[in-house]
């Protein structure tokens, strides 16, 4: 029988079904932060449960953490507690933790690749739904809930229903200024927030065969925007080199060994998915959401759509957009460059690029937030530090920061931010915060002209 | 985990498609490192205003509406995976969710957590809001065992489908954890022989 790639790395991980029931897989990797495990170690103690893999676990602390002055207590009471906490438990199970100040330190989802962490046919699950970002390697990667953050502490497994196959084709290729985000945008802005549940998607074609690894990451960190559990990309020389010599990859023998593993991963020609979806490159272009989901996204040069729903009209009041109008011209006093989806080495080169020379506008605050320590010190590195300081935006220290605004990076309410994140909700980035995604170029220009621009003006 | 077998009280309405568990409880809300107390903090910043002052429109501050049911729009419980959306809807004293569609990782949550969550069509969706809608009295009864949802005294009923393993687990208090740990003859067997 023909498989996909996700039905070959499934399969390989089933260790027993229940009849009529959900099957119970087997987890390779376990990552952890610091708001969604507490309550789990608490489980497990309770019950008198010891850690069973502490070596398959890693953890970080990200969500919470401060991005000034990190060498310094959090001065935030809760936060600092539930830090505190994570090492306690990290501590008292032997399980690896990068905290605050350690040099690997950074968001869970850029941490671990870039060490080496994620690799290709594993299945990885962490207490956070954009654990679909490592998908981009060909693993089974998936968020969890803290009780099955319990499970797999308690026995390196889960109980799932085996989910149903989508895949997404872009064939084409990709017009000068449209980034991997506007292509996930697009994705999302056809099918829907909901589209997805229910499903596994894989991405396929052209355009994703020739994005680089961050850019496949940040394809699938959003997969769960359209209610997908997971997003996955077939592993191909791409993957095999990025992953090549990182900190935690196997090395000489054993490598050559699992690259001819993870050759014979990819989906089988003929192989049958129970939804498909293609789309052509060429009607890609840079994208801007305008309401409360990552759904209601528009070409940058688009109007806002019409539309009588009550929960769209909601949505529109919230952000104080009318239908009809275009975003172009609207101005903007914050800009994020940051999060799980855009916040790596390359996102940071794109946005260096265009603002070299330039000046942010006055009105404008905007933040920098890298994903890690090892991206903080690769910007500096390059001289991309100088360009931003020299155009007056804000590099920070690395953490999820104003994505979710746990810690103290938030935009004020009723203020737009144009950001680089994944979730557009209403007080996402703040209480009463209005949010409007967009790629790492589209939030570059944007702090520059602190207004919305059509971008493809100044491409084409 | 308490047992679930069935259910009637009253409902409150909260006619809103996809409300994201964000909505349900704000990252804000997420620092504490136990389960209790989320039920203070849910739907927050629908049910306070922007000085903190309680949203009298907001359905859940509206006197006429009372019980353990909340009958919600599509695509209910999109977004992030925290759990905490769950703790905080079983704090505020929700038993059940019934909604036209369920995002994944809420409805998982949800049962890890004897929250039952009710998919119905949509046409019974309107007929459940409705029925609210002219009397918020009427009273609802979920049965976990016929795996129905009725409206007292109407004729209208509707099965809705749980996983059958997942029903024992809802009916008997039981978690999966339980059954992990029954299977770690069968987990060190494998993890010798495994490929990757």
């Amino acid at each position: 029988m023909k498989k996909t790639l996700f039905d070959k790395v499934w399969d390989a991980h089933v260790i027993d079904s229940i009849q009529d029931g959900p099957q119970v897989l087997y987890i390779d990797k376990h990552l952890i932060h610091e708001v969604t495990s507490p309550q789990a170690f608490n489980e497990l103690a309770d019950r008198n449960i010891p850690v069973f893999r502490p070596n398959q676990i890693v953890a970080t602390a990200d969500h919470n953490t401060p991005t000034l002055d990190q060498h310094l207590p959090v001065r935030d009471e809760l936060s600092r507690k539930q830090l505190a906490q994570l090492s306690e438990n990290c501590k008292k199970n032997n399980i690896t933790l990068y905290e605050l100040g350690h040099k690997y330190n950074g968001i869970v989802h850029v941490m671990a690749p870039e060490l080496g962490i994620t690799q290709p046919g594993m299945t990885m699950v962490c207490g956070d739904s954009h654990t679909s970002t490592h998908g981009a390697f060909g693993t089974i990667a998936f968020g969890i809930g803290t009780s099955q953050v319990a499970q797999v502490f308690a026995s390196q497994c889960l109980l799932l229903t085996k989910p149903k196959s989508l895949r997404v084709t872009v064939n084409g290729t990709l017009k000068n200024g449209v980034l991997p985000k506007d292509v996930i945008l697009y994705i999302i802005s056809k099918l829907g927030t909901n589209s997805g549940t229910g499903y596994f998607c894989e991405y396929a074609g052209d355009v994703f065969e020739n994005m680089s690894m961050e850019g496949r990451m940040t394809v699938c960190n959003m997969s769960i925007e359209m209610g997908a559990r997971g997003g996955m990309i077939a592993p191909d020389t791409t993957t095999f080199d990025y992953v090549k010599d990182r900190e935690f990859a196997p090395k000489g023998d054993e490598f050559d060994a699992k690259v001819a593993y993870w050759k014979t991963l990819p989906t089988d020609q003929g192989a049958v998915f129970d939804k498909e979806y293609y789309f052509d490159a060429e009607d890609i272009e840079p994208m801007v959401t305008y309401g409360t989901n990552p759904g209601m996204g528009i070409k940058i040069s688009e109007t806002i759509p019409v539309d009588n729903d009550p929960s769209f009209k909601k949505s529109l009041d919230y952000m104080n957009f009318e239908a009809g109008k275009s975003l172009i011209d609207t101005p903007i006093n914050f800009v994020f460059i940051g999060s799980c989806t855009n916040s790596r080495i390359e996102d940071f080169r794109v946005a260096a690029e265009y603002v070299k020379g330039k000046r942010k506008a006055d009105n404008v605050t905007a933040w920098l937030v890298p994903g890690s320590k090892q991206v903080e010190s690769q910007i500096i590195k390059e001289g991309l530090k100088d360009i931003f300081n020299a155009a007056g935006f804000e590099l920070r220290q690395p953490g999820c920061s104003a994505c979710l605004a746990m810690n103290d990076d938030k935009i004020p309410q009723n203020e737009y931010c144009v950001s680089t994140s994944n979730r557009n909700f209403e007080g996402r980035q703040g209480p009463g915060s209005r949010t409007i995604l967009a790629s790492p170029l589209v939030a570059a220009a944007t702090a520059i002209e602190g207004k919305i621009i059509d971008i493809t003006k100044q491409l084409n | 985990m308490e047992k679930f077998t069935t259910h009637t009280t009253q409902a409150v309405p909260l006619n809103i498609a996809n409300i994201d568990t964000d909505q349900i409880i704000p990252a804000r809300f997420l620092k504490a490192t136990d389960k209790k107390g989320f039920g203070d903090n849910v739907f927050r910043d629908w049910r306070f205003d922007k000085s903190g002052n309680l949203n009298t429109e907001f359905t859940l501050n509206n006197p006429i509406y009372s019980g353990s049911i909340l009958i919600a729009g599509d695509n209910f419980g999109c977004g992030s995976s925290r759990e905490h959306a769950a703790w905080a809807l079983v704090g505020y004293g929700f038993k059940v969710i019934v909604s036209s569609f369920f995002a994944d990782i809420f409805k998982g949550n949800a049962l890890n957590n004897g929250l039952l969550p009710v998919q119905v069509s949509e046409s019974f969706l309107s007929a459940l809001f409705a029925a609210i809608e002219a009397d918020a009295n009427t009273l609802f009864e979920v049965n976990l065992e016929t795996q129905t949802i009725s409206i007292k005294g109407t004729d209208l009923k509707e099965s809705f489908e749980i996983d059958p393993y997942k029903k024992t687990c809802m009916i008997n208090g039981y978690d999966d954890i339980d059954y992990l740990l029954s299977k770690k003859e069968l987990i060190e067997a494998f993890e010798l022989q495994k490929i990757d």
